[in-house]
């Protein structure tokens, strides 16, 4: 009996989130009794596939056809898809990322079994499997159970860290080739544009928010100074929009744009939940603001105490210094 | 074009959601509803695809009688037909909701002709089952895409854009098509006063679906064990700048 | 969290602009060792102040709130918190516009500025208004927008900076802890238990806004609130508002109507509604800060119910119909059950205090009011009695109560209220022995708080072709009112009428310590003979009027308190809270023990001579006299206490009996007087036109804490030599000299309005003026004002009562009086009785 987890990878280069299915599959695969299977689909897939055997791949498929140029989702579910058929896997996994979420998505549809997504935890035990899997962005956690012929289910990105199993595995690779209708190739992916240009609020790895304590219009220049130096934009709160200091295409909130920047730094911005909201969805939170009790700060992963009007200059300072 | 959207009615939640005694549904006493944000974009979308190509767009949703108030916002901006696929249930399996969505979907178009896009959203806000769109395009035997954050109309086809890190893949579709929608394709127009009084006056079709149910079973909800994290002060005023900048290298930044 | 206090002085519970404003004032007048709670985060906590529109309309008909408004208003200026945007009030009907007169006269009463605009004057300063819907506008320079948040902060910040306040955000409060005494049945605050900790208090002010019940219940005590659904929609952007540049370029436009304003905010225009249906909340509804979407008072919204609103707003404004709808909530803020706010310390628990059902508008000068009470025993800056939480009797606190009377008072939010504006709910709640028989008697019943009162009977409606009268020409003016309340007033003065009085609230002390205690809370001296009673005022600490009432010495150490249905909530906690804490005095209510009924006119001694043999004359039952002696009703032995005084000027007796006797008595008095003339006879002539031609001054009309005894002509030549609450204000009053203000008893000698109809005012603070049309204003910024009106039958003349300035004060005086806009001349009568000045009739 085998499992197959499906292993993402950019044109050769493998994706992170692979090892956490790795890791998570060879555990689930051991509780059940059955082999660890590591699929890797495409062209280039091959330079993929040295690493999986040290995090416990018994086998590495993979799998190779005309269609496969670049990664198409309805090829790539298809091609998983005749693998359960030859392999007779009774489990296939992947990482719950956009791309595993969604061959898996496929897969399940042309099996017509279920397909349990973002599962944190799965206790492969009876004909009902125990899972717990993950709600509302993480906000809550669903008990559910899985009953199926082939068991279909990603893991919550980020659930279990990637780690080598104890004694690596054979990791013997095995060419694989699909039956694939030519009209698969309508769904792969036939241009790459790179962003140089263009940073939007939404898309931002950094924003330098400002709310009423700014005070003007003006006022915002070192707020655009340091998000200029950390390649970020300026965002802004309801009253700064109100006030007519910034174009509410900036404003962040509830009705404005929900940003998930990777540092938020939120400066003269008390954290009013009409603001929040938009911004809860930060990987991190940097406050600067003069009330150590404002919302915000609360919020907050660190915090400035002190005068955005002061502190703000002083970073960028701090910055320019470091970087000669 | 002839676009079709499916949505879903999820409630509105704050910082923190709490689940009914028997752990089957989300509490919403103090709640109120919305579109599942991904579809709320997809509307748009497709209002903005009509606006700018003609054509139709038909919304449906399947849920509760209540789902008429999702209905109804998205013709408050611009959609054109409305469809409700009313179920009693909480909520139904990600196998059931798309056997019971294709059906209808299969019964307008065999009354109507076919639509050119089906609409989806990325994944719904509450359950996240990534899967509907996909198993309804399956069923239908059309291409489909997730993840879908551009999209330009052509003749016989659409591009449609999918973000990755540092920049977009493309793909070129075959219409009819199916495409999962992402938010931050558009930013979703609010109603206007006149547009949420015409939706009152809006028809509703409502389309009757049974479907068998899956082999994913709820068991119950709950809440993660939360995480309180500390607020670390780096300092006051612009002597803490030396500490902010450590941190911004740490999280990678700075580079 | 280890720096969380285990003690302090004063706890405020709740930072929104009540809280953050009243631990500002505390730390003015000296308070320290101050400590700020709220459960949610700062600068916004997630109440009511949150979400508030911010706009200040200083225009009340109410003087309590007009005056804290402007104070308010003030306040928020002085922090350079606030901008004047102007606002307009318009109108789309012809009752609109006669609301807007009233309006300005109330205007004109509190001197804001403030004019009539056509349509086109409107449209002038609100261009995108659609001037065909509209007959006209009132049009208010002075209403200004107001920046809450930052004003709470600012305060809060003064209070730490200047009194070391401690500050502690997302504080949920789990208990309010209270101990036994000082006196049996009294309860004290000792504490607050939170989240963080448990800290210690002297005093714990209730700052909760829509949660205040919920916190106050903790303690046992009650605050009648309910939260209740304001909605709000941010529609926009909108060009001709962005290009203002500002938050607020055009003056608010209320759209009264149809309950609605519409207020710019920045390029977009916040509409805001009072007339959905009423939406309603339980405290324990409100989600907390975590589960509410947007905040725990921004509820989610239901559009439903705001659909009607759009329309109207859409004719009234055609641009907003393109506008996007931003922003919509179901805001919650706090109704009581009288529409007043919620001050003072709670009754049930001492050092308990009570700050809410303040909005927005009010907010600075209420947290001044609660802080200068708590420093010197009774607000100074205004009389407050109508906001006082002592006010309320125990049926006005249960849900089902608050819940009808919120629900019923929402949508009057923008209505017109008539000042006699009866309730349509939760009536009957407590009446007197005679209901039924009233009720018979086709009686109309005024509500006074939670007590049913006939104002008159249609039994009486003969009366009116009797005495030749007629209704009022205009229907505003004869509203709540019927000519057959003259009919009764002629009728007691010529043979006599009963009135029922059972709505009097009677307390007695008792003890060794009963009269010096009496003594300590009078002005006039309580230790006179067993048997005598006496009128005397209760001040405050500042010498000013805290009540008005009768004290009648029943025994050696028994004193009986008699006073009005208004004033009983706040009187009984007043004796009970300055009662001595050695146990020397005790404390009983005994209103539900007694009936009272007055008897009074020519006949009332040969009416009630029927039923006893007892001496009625003078001698027998002197003047202010309490005699005890049993009444033969239908052969049944009733025994009675009779109290010769009168309240309407005629000769006879307030009748006290026990509670189960008054049908018996009513029934012997009715059957002794019917060919005699009597009549029952209403609260019109008993608290109105019989009063009024005596020059009866009135607690919360003529009597406030604002005037001294001296100013309103009830001080004795001598202070007697016991200490009295108020007595240093009142010496220091009295040193001065002569009062700079009088009340005086006005008649209006012409009632004809411009459109040659005859008009008669309401008694609702419409100005005196000048000849020349100027308000009069003393040296204390106390402005005249009708503070009483109501035909005097007998002296065939409109009344009205007024606080002149003592060189007005003189007969014959011609003045002014703004009604509805428009001005009738008034005459001087008298500062005492235009009606038998020597009070021949009541003792003689």
């Amino acid at each position: 009996m085998t499992m197959l987890v499906l292993c993402d990878h950019d044109r050769g280069a493998l994706a992170d989130a692979s090892l956490e299915a790795l890791t998570f599959g060879r555990d689930l695969a051991a509780r059940s009794g059955v082999a660890c299977e590591a699929v890797l689909i495409g062209s280039g897939a091959d330079a993929a596939a040295a690493p999986l055997a040290a995090y416990g791949a018994e086998v590495v498929h993979l799998a190779a056809h005309d269609v496969l140029t670049d990664f198409g989702p309805e090829a790539w579910g298809e091609t998983l898809t005749q693998l359960v058929a030859s392999t007779g896997a009774s489990i296939v996994t992947a990482c719950g990322t956009d791309r595993g979420n969604e061959v898996l998505a496929h897969v399940a549809a042309r099996l017509d079994e279920p397909f349990v997504a973002n599962c944190r935890q799965v206790d492969p035990s009876g004909d009902a499997w125990p899972v717990t899997r993950v709600q509302w962005g993480g906000s809550l956690l669903e008990d559910a159970t899985l009953t199926a012929g082939c068991r279909i289910l990603s893991l919550a990105h980020h659930a279990v860290e990637a780690a080598p199993a104890p004694t690596p595995a054979a990791g013997t690779v095995v060419a694989f080739s699909p039956d694939l209708d030519s009209a698969l190739a309508r769904t792969v992916v036939t241009d790459r544009v790179v962003l140089t240009r263009g940073i939007t609020l939404s898309t931002a790895p950094v924003v330098v928010g400002g709310g009423r304590g700014v005070g003007s219009a003006e006022a915002f220049a070192p707020l655009e100074e340091l998000a200029g130096e950390l390649g970020g934009v300026v965002g802004c709160s309801r009253a700064v929009t109100n006030n007519g200091w910034r174009p509410h295409s900036d404003q962040v909130g509830q009705t404005g744009t929900r940003i998930a920047p990777q540092v938020y730094i939120a400066s003269g911005i008390s954290g009013a939940i009409q603001h929040w909201v938009g911004a809860m969805a930060s990987k991190h939170i940097l406050a600067i603001n003069t009330d150590r009790e404002a919302n915000i700060v609360t919020r907050a992963d660190w915090a400035v105490i002190g005068d955005l009007h002061q502190v703000i200059p002083a970073i960028t300072d701090e910055i320019r210094r470091r970087r000669g | 074009m002839r676009i079709l959207v499916c949505v879903k009615r999820v409630p509105a939640p704050g910082a923190r959601i709490n689940v009914t005694a028997d752990g089957q549904a989300i509490d919403t006493a103090h709640l109120g509803f919305t579109t599942s944000p991904h579809e709320e974009c997809a509307v748009e979308e497709a209002v903005q695809i009509a606006e700018a190509h003609g054509g139709e767009v038909t919304v449906l949703t399947l849920g509760p009688a209540d789902a008429e108030e999702q209905l109804r916002y998205a013709a408050s901006v611009g959609a054109h037909n409305l469809v409700l696929v009313p179920i009693e249930d909480v909520d139904w399996d990600p196998q059931r909701t798309a056997a019971a969505l294709a059906a209808a979907i299969s019964g307008i178009e065999a009354a109507e002709g076919a639509f050119d896009l089906l609409l989806f959203g990325n994944e719904s806000a509450d359950a996240g089952g990534f899967q509907v769109g996909v198993r309804v395009a399956h069923a239908l035997g059309r291409p489909v895409v997730n993840g879908i954050k551009g999209i330009d109309v052509g003749a016989g086809s659409v591009s449609a854009r999918r973000e990755i890190d540092g920049g977009f893949e493309v793909y070129e579709v075959p219409t009819p098509a199916v495409l999962g929608v992402r938010e931050g394709i558009n930013l979703p127009r609010y109603p206007t006063m006149k547009g949420r009084l015409a939706s009152k006056k809006a028809e509703v079709v409502v389309v009757g679906q049974s479907a068998e149910a899956g082999g994913q079973d709820r068991v119950r909800l709950h809440r993660p064990v939360e995480q309180v994290s500390e607020t670390v002060i780096l300092g006051e005023g612009p002597d803490a700048a030396a500490a902010v900048v450590d941190v911004l290298e740490e999280l990678g930044v700075l580079a | 969290m280890s720096d969380f206090p285990e003690r302090a002085n004063v706890v405020v519970i709740g930072a929104g602009i009540v809280g953050n404003c009243l631990v500002g004032h505390l730390a003015r007048l000296g308070w320290t060792d101050l400590v700020l709670i709220d459960k949610g985060p700062l600068p916004n906590p997630g109440g009511s102040t949150g979400h508030a529109s911010n706009f200040i309309f200083p225009v009340d008909h109410n003087k309590e709130m007009a005056l804290l408004g402007e104070q308010s208003a003030d306040q928020f200026r002085d922090m350079e918190l606030s901008v004047d945007s102007g606002g307009i009030e318009v109108a789309r009907t012809e009752e609109r516009m006669h609301e807007l007169a009233r309006r300005m006269t109330s205007a004109k009463a509190w001197g804001i500025e403030a004019r009539m605009l056509d349509p086109a004057g409107v449209k002038e300063l609100v261009p995108f208004v659609n001037e065909d819907v509209i007959l006209g506008g009132f049009y208010c320079p002075t209403v200004s927008v107001v920046d809450s948040l930052e004003t709470g902060t600012t305060m809060r910040r003064e209070a730490v900076e200047t009194a070391g306040c401690r500050v502690f955000a997302n504080t949920e409060v789990l208990d309010i802890l209270t101990e036994d005494g000082p006196n049996p049945g009294d309860r004290t605050v000792t504490g607050v238990v939170t989240d963080k900790g448990t800290i210690e208090a002297g005093y714990v002010v209730i700052a909760c806004g829509v949660w205040s019940n919920r916190i106050a219940n903790m303690a046992g005590a009650m605050i009648p609130l309910v939260p209740t659904v304001h909605q709000m929609a941010d529609v926009g952007p909108m060009d001709i508002l962005a290009e203002t540049n500002n938050e607020i370029g055009y003056p608010i436009v209320r759209d009264m109507d149809t309950f609605c304003y519409e207020r710019q905010s920045a390029g977009s225009m916040e509409i805001g509604s009072y007339g959905h249906r009423p939406i309603l909340h339980h405290p324990d509804e409100i989600p907390s800060n975590e589960e509410a979407a947007l905040s725990p008072t921004e509820m989610p919204f239901t559009p439903d119910d705001f659909d009607d609103q759009m329309e109207t707003a859409i004719e009234l404004m055609d641009m907003l119909g393109d506008a996007e709808i931003k922003y919509a909530i179901n805001g919650l803020l706090s109704l009581t059950p009288d529409g007043m706010p919620c001050l003072g310390e709670t009754p049930e628990v001492r050092n308990l205090w009570s700050a809410a059902a303040v909005w927005v508008k009010e907010g600075p000068g209420m947290a001044q009011v609660v802080a200068e009470w708590m420093t010197y025993g009774y607000p100074r800056v205004i009389d407050v009695h109508g906001a006082d939480v002592a006010r309320f009797y125990e049926a006005e606190c249960s849900d089902e109560h608050i819940w009808s009377r919120a629900e019923e008072s929402f949508n009057k939010v923008y209505g017109i209220v008539h000042p006699q504006e009866q309730w349509e709910e939760r009536r009957n709640l407590e009446v007197s022995p005679y209901f039924s028989r009233h009720e018979d008697l086709g009686a109309m019943f005024f509500q006074a708080r939670s007590w049913e009162r006939p104002q008159w009977f249609a039994s009486n409606a003969d009366l009116v072709e009797r005495y030749g009268l007629a209704e009022r020409e205009v229907e505003w003016d004869n509203r709540w009112w019927s000519p057959v309340t003259t009919g009764e007033h002629l009728n007691l003065r010529e043979n006599c009428g009963v009135v029922d009085l059972s709505s009097f609230q009677i307390y007695e002390l008792e003890g060794p310590g009963a009269v010096e205690y009496a003594d300590y809370l009078a002005v006039n001296r309580v230790d006179v003979p067993v048997g005598r009673s006496i009128y005397t005022p209760w001040l405050t600490m500042d010498g000013g009027f805290h009540s008005d009432l009768t004290m009648m010495r029943m025994a050696e150490d028994r004193v009986r308190i008699v006073t009005g249905v208004f004033d009983g909530g706040r009187d009984s906690f007043w004796v009970r809270r300055h009662l001595p804490t050695d146990g020397s005095v005790s404390f009983r209510n005994i209103t539900r023990n007694i009936t009272t009924l007055g008897l009074w006119g020519p006949n009332a001694p040969a009416v009630l001579g029927q039923l006893t043999d007892h001496d009625l004359g003078q001698e027998g039952s002197p003047y202010g006299s309490i005699i005890d002696i049993d009444l033969d009703c239908g052969g049944v032995k009733v025994p009675i206490s009779l109290f010769r005084i009168s309240y309407v000027g005629d000769t006879g007796w307030e009748v006290y009996t026990d509670w189960d006797n008054g049908p018996a008595l009513w029934d012997s008095l009715m059957l002794a007087g019917a060919d005699l003339g009597i009549r029952p006879t209403g609260g019109g002539v008993y608290g109105s036109s019989g009063r009024l031609e005596k020059g009866y001054r009135l607690m919360g009309a003529e009597l406030e804490s604002e005037y001294n005894p001296l100013e309103v002509g009830l001080a004795r030549p001598r202070v007697k030599a016991a200490d009295f609450i108020g007595r240093e204000a009142y010496l220091a009053a009295r040193e001065k000299g002569d009062p700079e203000i009088a009340v005086c008893t006005l008649t209006v000698e012409d009632h004809t309005d411009g459109q040659g109809r005859q008009r008669f005012m309401m008694g609702g603070n419409e100005p005196i003026l000048t000849p020349d049309g100027d308000r009069i204003v003393d040296s204390h910024g106390r402005v005249s004002r009708v503070t009483s009106a109501g035909p005097g039958p007998s002296v065939d003349r409109f009344l009205l009562m007024s606080h002149l300035p003592t060189e007005l004060a003189t007969p014959g005086t011609d003045l002014q009086v703004m009604y509805q806009n428009e001005l009738y001349p008034v005459k001087v009568a008298s500062t005492g009785a235009v009606f038998d000045p020597d009070d021949s009739r009541m003792k003689g």
